[in-house]
């Protein structure tokens, strides 16, 4: 992997990095990569138990019922206040047009 | 005059009873002791202003008579779980300013039981290390030695509890970051099944090997703060109840030993010797210990560093200075997010995300991580197999003792630290680090740890293992 590569993944994860730091990522990123490497190819010769839950075998609906919801409004603000940047109750971003 | 240094939860539970001192000079005590010692570790990142509130509160229900399991015991937090109305940053920069809108589940439980959130410890940057090298807010320092690392990520609840500043304290464990630390300070660290413990309002970091889990002085105490905080959670859909996995299976004080496995990983003479000391106490305690061969353990830590920065960088998405924490303003919206998160994040943080985008992107995706999940699912179901024939499975905790820092500046060296805790995480497995022995390096003597790991749903038996060895080493 090289620099060029690593600025290509940090645009795509929406981070700013330097070009000293792309550059020692992709010498960091090859020494991890041959590491977890030797995981690639492997095949599961007698698949015994299902995956999900180690053996409890099927899917099941974890998601409640929907309905009773809270009363609308009454977190808002708890939330908003964490906001860096609000108009009323709306997150304020800049516009994209 | 309380001694935090021998205080344990059972034992301050009876003095609280008994009117020996009150949960106020309990934890007027906690707060002292962190006033004198946490100059030198820097364990703590925030003492709560209503820790002597909430233990009037304590002392108030101890006078009605009320028993509860943590009634007036304090206990310290890792930086990543919320606690409604107070500071959370999980070590990083992003959320230095954020303010948790709710409780954790693991929060709310144990204000059911009494316990007093007396405030919260350092970790490494989103969980994410294994020294507490990477928090944003500076490194905590290993109690028994200063040079050294307490070990990570959740360096600073280990060394809390090490340093007698409090009785007990949670962090949470992805890769071994409960185990690893307490093995370094010298204390008990227990990791739950995956989803005997709520995740909800615990920070996420790798949502399918995260979990919550104690420190402590003792196994019994581990169990104690262990039993308060589990269960099913509405809020959590990976929660399970105490009987999704079968118990049926009869503890037949049977340890086994993946000595191959051990014995490859460059572990030192002392960790190897105190492997051996372990075998014959357990054996002394009328144990049966044999060798067991798990070939595929030694893929665990390469299965980790692709699942885990894939559900990093993932996990991660969230933080976009829009909807909370650290906003950097840059020329339009998509600079916002560059700025943000190039800034917000610390170095470790941003590598393990940008390695995370890399093992999911197209091309890429079913070379790593479609084989790592293959690989999960061999390691979990040999491991299980093993447990048709053996109660446990014994190994160091760490290949070494508490190393100095900087010493590991290279990252996948630190990653190699965490080679014989992965493989709970990758099966979900319970598993326990306990103190045993130590390491004489360089006129100190450094502790080390011994870790047992049950079947998924066994912490009846893991406890019953470490109450006994606990009792031995006594």
């Amino acid at each position: 992997m090289n620099k060029a590569e690593v600025l290509k993944l940090a645009t795509l994860a929406r981070i700013e990095v330097s070009d000293a730091e792309a550059e020692s990522l992709s010498h960091e990123f090859e020494a991890i990569l041959n590491y977890v490497g030797e995981v690639k190819g492997a095949t599961d010769p007698s698949p015994a138990l299902p995956l999900e839950r180690g053996g409890l075998g099927g899917v099941y609906n974890v998601f409640r019922a929907d309905e009773n919801p809270h009363e609308s409004g009454i977190f808002t603000e708890a939330i908003l206040k964490e906001a860096p940047a609000r108009e009323g109750d709306y997150l304020k971003v800049k516009k994209i047009l | 005059m309380i001694d935090l240094s021998t205080l344990t939860i059972v034992s301050a539970r009876e003095a609280l009873k008994a009117k020996k001192f009150s949960a106020k000079e309990l934890t007027q005590a906690c707060i002292d002791a962190i006033k004198t010692k946490d100059k030198d570790i820097r364990a703590f990142l925030e003492v709560f202003d209503n820790a002597l509130i909430q233990a009037d509160f304590a002392d108030k229900k101890i006078a009605e008579g009320i028993d509860l399991p943590l009634l007036g015991i304090p206990v310290a937090l890792k930086d990543n779980m919320l606690v409604a109305n107070h500071h959370a940053s999980a070590g990083s920069k992003i959320l230095e300013n954020f303010i948790s809108p709710y409780d954790s589940t693991a929060v709310k439980k144990l204000q059911e039981a009494g316990a007093i959130i007396i405030g919260r410890t350092n970790c490494d940057e989103f969980a994410m290390g294994s020294s507490t090298e990477n928090s944003a807010y500076g490194v905590t320092k290993n109690p028994i030695d200063i040079s050294r690392v307490p070990g990570g990520s959740s360096g600073g609840s280990a060394a809390a509890v090490a340093a007698g500043m409090v009785l007990a304290s949670y962090g949470s464990d992805t890769g071994g970051s409960i185990r690893q630390p307490a093995a370094f300070c010298g204390v008990v660290g227990f990791k739950p099944t995956y989803g005997r413990v709520s995740r909800s309002g615990l920070i996420a970091m790798a949502s399918s090997l995260d979990q919550i889990g104690p420190f402590a002085k003792t196994a019994e105490d581990a169990e104690i703060l262990y039993n308060v905080v589990k269960g099913h959670d509405a809020m959590d859909s990976t929660t399970i109840a105490d009987n999704t996995y079968s118990k049926d299976k009869q503890f037949n004080k049977t340890i086994g030993v993946p000595r191959a496995f051990v014995e490859s990983e460059g572990i030192t003479k002392e960790v190897k010797e105190n492997l051996e000391a372990t075998i014959a106490k357990f054996k002394a305690l009328g144990y049966t210990v044999k060798d067991v061969d798990l070939s595929h353990l030694k893929y665990s830590l390469a299965v980790y560093y692709i699942l885990m920065p894939a559900e990093v960088s993932s996990n991660l998405a969230r933080f976009d200075g829009v909807k909370y924490g650290l906003h950097v303003d840059g020329a339009n919206g998509i600079e916002d997010y560059f700025k943000s998160r190039g800034q917000g994040f610390g170095r470790e943080t941003r590598r393990r995300v940008i390695l995370g985008t890399y093992i999911l992107s197209s091309g890429y995706y079913d070379a790593y991580y479609g084989t790592a999940l293959t690989m999960k699912k061999m390691i979990t179901d040999e491991l299980r197999k093993a447990f048709k024939d053996v109660d446990l499975i014994l190994t160091p905790t760490t290949p070494t003792p508490a190393f100095k820092f900087g010493e590991k500046s290279d990252p996948l060296s630190m990653y190699l630290a965490d080679i014989f805790t992965v493989p709970a995480n990758i099966s979900g497995c319970p598993s326990i680090s306990l103190p045993s022995g130590f390491a004489s390096v360089e006129g100190k003597q450094l502790p080390l740890g011994i870790q047992l790991t049950a079947d998924l749903g066994r912490e009846d038996n893991l406890f019953a293992a470490s109450k006994e060895f606990g009792n031995e080493v006594k």
